[in-house]
């Protein structure tokens, strides 16, 4: 958490005398031992760490996602001698809360007050490199036995060794509570954290032995601790990345094409030479932007500038974009599953359900548009971002810039929610661009419309899918085909020193990365994953007779096309994952229309993961489901309708269990829907901070309706045209609002998964439910518009 | 440039700006104030939402020089962490924040419509906050908080 503060950050730290010999003894020579938080503590970068020492990056701390992470405890945790605690973490906050939670993991783990720690986040120059902060990942990285919880309770061990040793007592007989180790039975013989440890090193690996705590014994974990960071929120003193200050700092404001495809011609720097506090337009290829000694200096200088562009290459026209993409060549293509005999089950069928969906590009809108701040000098470079990724921003800034990466800092610093790829990664380089263009800090705010515009969009979908149904009515082979378009994404991904997956990055001149064709897609190879949940949930996922899916039904083909995008994608939240799982749960609902069955039954009967099978039926208890057929009995054809849906998912494959009933209203008339409840169930494992999963589970689901009824990004025949609120829709403060229940199944003997998207996969699709239970007409198209509830009705 | 006198939270400020200058940047940028954000500088997401008088206003398209003798007051003028104001309060019991970007909005909005109105009904209010946003879509959370406040002010 920043506040006004922890300025910390911006001052340069000097080494110590300590820290010196501490180099020098370990042989790191580009480590920097830094003096933070009155503790000596360790900061560097594993990657670095891996050249240094030959250490394997992963053997305690095992990493999913792409960060080495770290095996010293000292990368992790470091005690003061007043006992307070300072940990370093790769996982930050981005208002999901996870400061408060990973807080509350180490007060659990160390067994020291939650007051008395302090966390620094995602600063590449002290924190483990734990890739990014995405994916639903925090909890399964840091929560599980690696990472941050196994320093926790290595650090723990340790000092329980050393207690032994100054109290000649076994380890045994002693107990950590509170920063302080008694004996048992004696509880005048103490001594406390920062007399064994206090301003020294571990020096020590991660210990993969060291015991966790079980849940049943957590009391701090497991509670419904406040967020740390909403007092300041609430009274307008926290300070975001917007906020951020630094001496003799410039203001920035970038010039984009305007339109797709659009080269720089020129740019006369006259135009604006003569303005108030003009300091220099920064051209590089097709990257343009002013710096002015004010903000609103450069907002009037940018508009004033004179800049001619070439034509833009032309988009294809909005209305017809869904066959654009059925359509388009080449792509890349996967066959995530086939068991061969799909077309032999489907001549054997006693019915068949065909239906396609589609899915728009939607934007993650962040409510502040994206805002850093960089301060490039000479070969070094400082940059305070709200990207996901610090890490790999190290190194494609490095190489934005020309500089060497270990010249490269980045600190996190609080943006405006994100959801994952927004403007946050484009404007740390159009920061670092015009700072390196004046040699002085530069603070790039963008502008409502380039934050729109050309954000890294969420990716759109067209999904065909066929559903073979027996005699008995129950489904025997599932055959889904899908087309999506994708176009840049994260920092660094797949080419580590390639800055050209968002928009700032090919204006300057680097090519984005390249689209790899495959078709053919090839055999489905290895183990089954589903990590963009493309299979549905009612699969067996059999690959080589190794069964991976959660359902029952073996006969199974799923074959997906990626192209390439006519705008910027990245990972918005629930990326791939929710698309799908709109188009599979409202299929399966067809389905068990067809074979007249409650869908919540029908849901079941396909199902082998006991897992699943308790969110949904937790969901459906708390909602008090009424078990029958859709659509409902006796429904009235006109006037306002009511119903109620369901649907189910297992968060890419295996991280985070979820079910969602929505109750809805429907005007027949206007074709307006209005949602007047969601009930979630879910299980993502042992439940950190229940408030915490809760507010994560309500905003998602909320999010999700709001994807889900109005929005959608539109253009014309050059440019994007969703460039503002109304020209894109969110649900307002005023808007309907349902009631939100969240059933927690807390899963204290399994392991942390993902919480943050569960909720968002599923409202499009229960919504979606919701309508055809309410009125008979299947809608299946995002958004659900007053317009195409109306289609769908007169379809019905 | 021209100097001209603001009243903000409380104090009074003499400050040097380019004519047509947008109160939200004199409050950031001059005045170094962290509560009202830029947001969409369109007046349509309410992130930039300060107190003038008893209204709630947009600052980021209202100019600095038409702000005169009105009291201004942003959302860190109502209170501190340690000591907030009931309708801050209310949003720290009711853990009514994500990302916590357009909680001036979100706030001063209710704070002022209510504190005009106290016997508003929840139509009303609602009505009040049709041009506020929340990305994280805390709405749920956000409109318990108001409602705690609306009984305080109307009790």
């Amino acid at each position: 958490m920043r506040t006004k503060a922890s300025s910390e950050a911006t001052k340069d730290i000097p080494m110590t005398v300590d820290a010196l010999a501490a180099i020098e003894r370990a042989g790191f020579s580009r480590r920097r031992f830094l003096k933070g938080s009155g503790a000596l503590i360790v900061g560097f970068s594993v990657s670095q760490l891996v050249g240094d020492l030959g250490i394997a990056p992963s053997s305690v701390a095992a990493q999913r996602l792409d960060g080495a992470s770290s095996d010293w405890l000292d990368a992790w945790i470091a005690v003061a001698e007043d006992g307070h605690v300072t940990a370093y973490t790769g996982k930050c906050e981005f208002g999901q809360g996870i400061y408060t939670a990973q807080t509350q993991l180490i007060a659990e783990e160390l067994a020291v007050p939650f007051d008395r720690i302090t966390l620094i986040q995602c600063d590449t120059a002290r924190c483990p490199d734990q890739g990014t902060t995405s994916g639903s990942q925090s909890h399964p990285t840091n929560f599980n036995q690696g990472s941050l919880a196994l320093a926790a309770a290595t650090a723990r061990e340790r000092l329980l060794g050393m207690a032994s040793v100054r109290l000649r007592v076994p380890v045994a007989q002693l107990i950590a509570s509170e920063g302080v180790i008694s004996v048992q039975g004696d509880p005048s013989t103490t001594v406390a954290y920062g007399a064994l440890i206090g301003g020294r090193e571990f020096r020590m690996r991660l210990s993969g032995a060291a015991m966790r705590k079980r849940p049943r014994e957590w009391t701090v974990l497991g509670t419904s601790v406040p967020r740390v960071d909403i007092p300041a929120l609430a009274t307008g003193h926290f300070e975001y990345v917007h906020n951020l200050r630094v001496p003799d700092m410039l203001h920035g404001r970038v010039v984009r094409p305007p339109a797709v495809g659009a080269t720089l011609r020129s740019v006369d720097e006259s135009s604006v030479r003569e303005m108030p506090g003009f300091v220099k337009v920064v051209v590089k290829q097709d990257f343009v932007g002013v710096v002015a000694e004010k903000p609103w200096q450069a907002v009037r200088a940018a508009r004033q500038l004179k800049v001619a562009w070439s034509p833009g290459t032309g988009l294809p026209a909005h209305s017809s974009f869904y066959e654009y993409l059925r359509n388009q060549k080449p792509t890349r293509d996967t066959l995530l599953v086939d068991s061969k005999d799909v077309d032999e089950k489907f001549a054997q069928a006693a019915h068949t359900v065909t239906a396609t969906y589609y899915h728009p590009y939607q934007m993650h809108g962040s409510i502040g548009s994206s805002c850093a701040v960089a301060h490039v000098n000479g070969d070094q470079a400082t940059v305070w971002s709200a990207s996901q990724a610090a890490y790999a921003q190290k190194t494609t800034v490095a190489a934005l810039l020309g500089l060497p990466r270990e010249n490269v800092r980045i600190i996190y610093t609080m943006g405006s929610g994100c959801y994952g790829i927004n403007g946050a990664d484009a404007v740390t380089y159009d920061a670092a661009l015009l700072s390196q263009g004046v040699g002085r800090p530069v603070r790039v705010q963008l502008s409502r419309q380039d934050e729109m515009a050309w954000e890294n969009y969420g990716v759109p979908f067209v999904i065909d899918q066929r559903i073979a149904i027996d005699a008995n009515g129950d489904i025997i082979a599932w055959d889904y085909e899908s087309w999506s378009a994708e176009l840049g994404g994260r920092p660094g991904n797949p080419n580590p020193m390639n800055p050209a997956s968002v928009v700032t990055g090919m204006l300057a001149g680097f090519e984005p990365p390249a689209f790899v064709p495959r078709s053919p897609a090839p055999d489905p190879t290895g183990s089954f994953q589903n990590r963009r949940n493309d299979v549905p949930s009612y699969l067996a996922g059999c690959i080589g007779g190794n069964c991976g899916g959660t359902g029952t039904i073996k006969s199974e083909r799923l074959l997906s096309h990626i192209g390439r995008s006519l705008f910027w994608t990245g990972p918005l939240r629930s990326p791939n994952r929710l698309q799908n799982t709109f188009a599979h749960e409202c299929i399966m609902d067809e389905a068990a229309a067809l074979a007249k069955a409650d869908p919540l039954e029908y849901r079941l009967r396909h199902l082998a993961d006991r897992r699943l099978m308790g969110v949904l039926n937790a969901a459906a208890k708390a909602a008090n489901w009424d078990a029958r057929p859709s659509p409902g009995p006796n429904r009235s054809r006109t006037g306002i309708v009511s119903g109620r849906g369901i649907a189910c998912v297992l968060y890419e494959g295996d991280n985070g269990y979820g079910a969602m009933v929505a109750e809805v209203d429907v005007d027949q008339g206007t074709g307006q829907v209005v949602v007047k409840r969601l009930v979630i169930g879910q299980d993502c494992g042992p439940v950190s901070n229940p408030d915490g999963i809760r507010n994560q589970a309500e905003g998602g689901a909320l999010q999700g309706m709001s994807r889900a009824l109005m929005e959608e990004v539109t253009w014309d025949d050059e440019k994007i045209t969703s460039i503002d609120w109304q020209t894109y829709n969110s649900l307002s403060l005023g808007s309907s609002m349902p009631t939100i229940e969240t059933v927690l199944i807390n899963q204290t003997e399994g392991k942390a998964m993902g919480a943050g998207e569960v909720s968002i996969t599923l409202s499009a699709a229960a919504i979606g439910n919701a309508i055809f239970d309410a009125t008979g007409a299947r809608i299946r198209r995002v958004p659900f518009t007053p317009d195409r509830v109306k289609e769908a009705l007169a379809g019905a | 440039m021209s100097l001209i006198e603001l009243n903000v939270n409380g104090r009074r400020h003499t400050v040097d700006v380019d004519p047509g200058t947008p109160l939200l940047h004199v409050l950031s940028d001059d005045l170094g104030l962290t509560g009202p954000k830029f947001g969409c500088g369109l007046s349509q997401c309410g992130s930039c939402t300060v107190i003038a008088g008893d209204r709630a206003i947009r600052s980021c398209v209202t100019s600095a020089e038409s702000v005169g003798d009105v009291e201004i007051t942003t959302l860190e003028g109502l209170g501190t962490p340690e000591n907030p104001h009931p309708i801050q309060q209310a949003f720290i019991d009711e853990q009514a924040a994500q990302c916590g970007f357009c909680l001036s909005g979100v706030i001063l909005t209710s704070k002022a419509f209510l504190d005009r109105t106290p016997t508003a009904t929840e139509t009303e209010i609602k009505q009040a906050l049709g041009g506020v946003l929340c990305r994280c879509f805390t709405h749920t959370r956000m409109l318990r908080a108001i409602r705690r406040y609306a009984e305080q002010v109307s009790a």
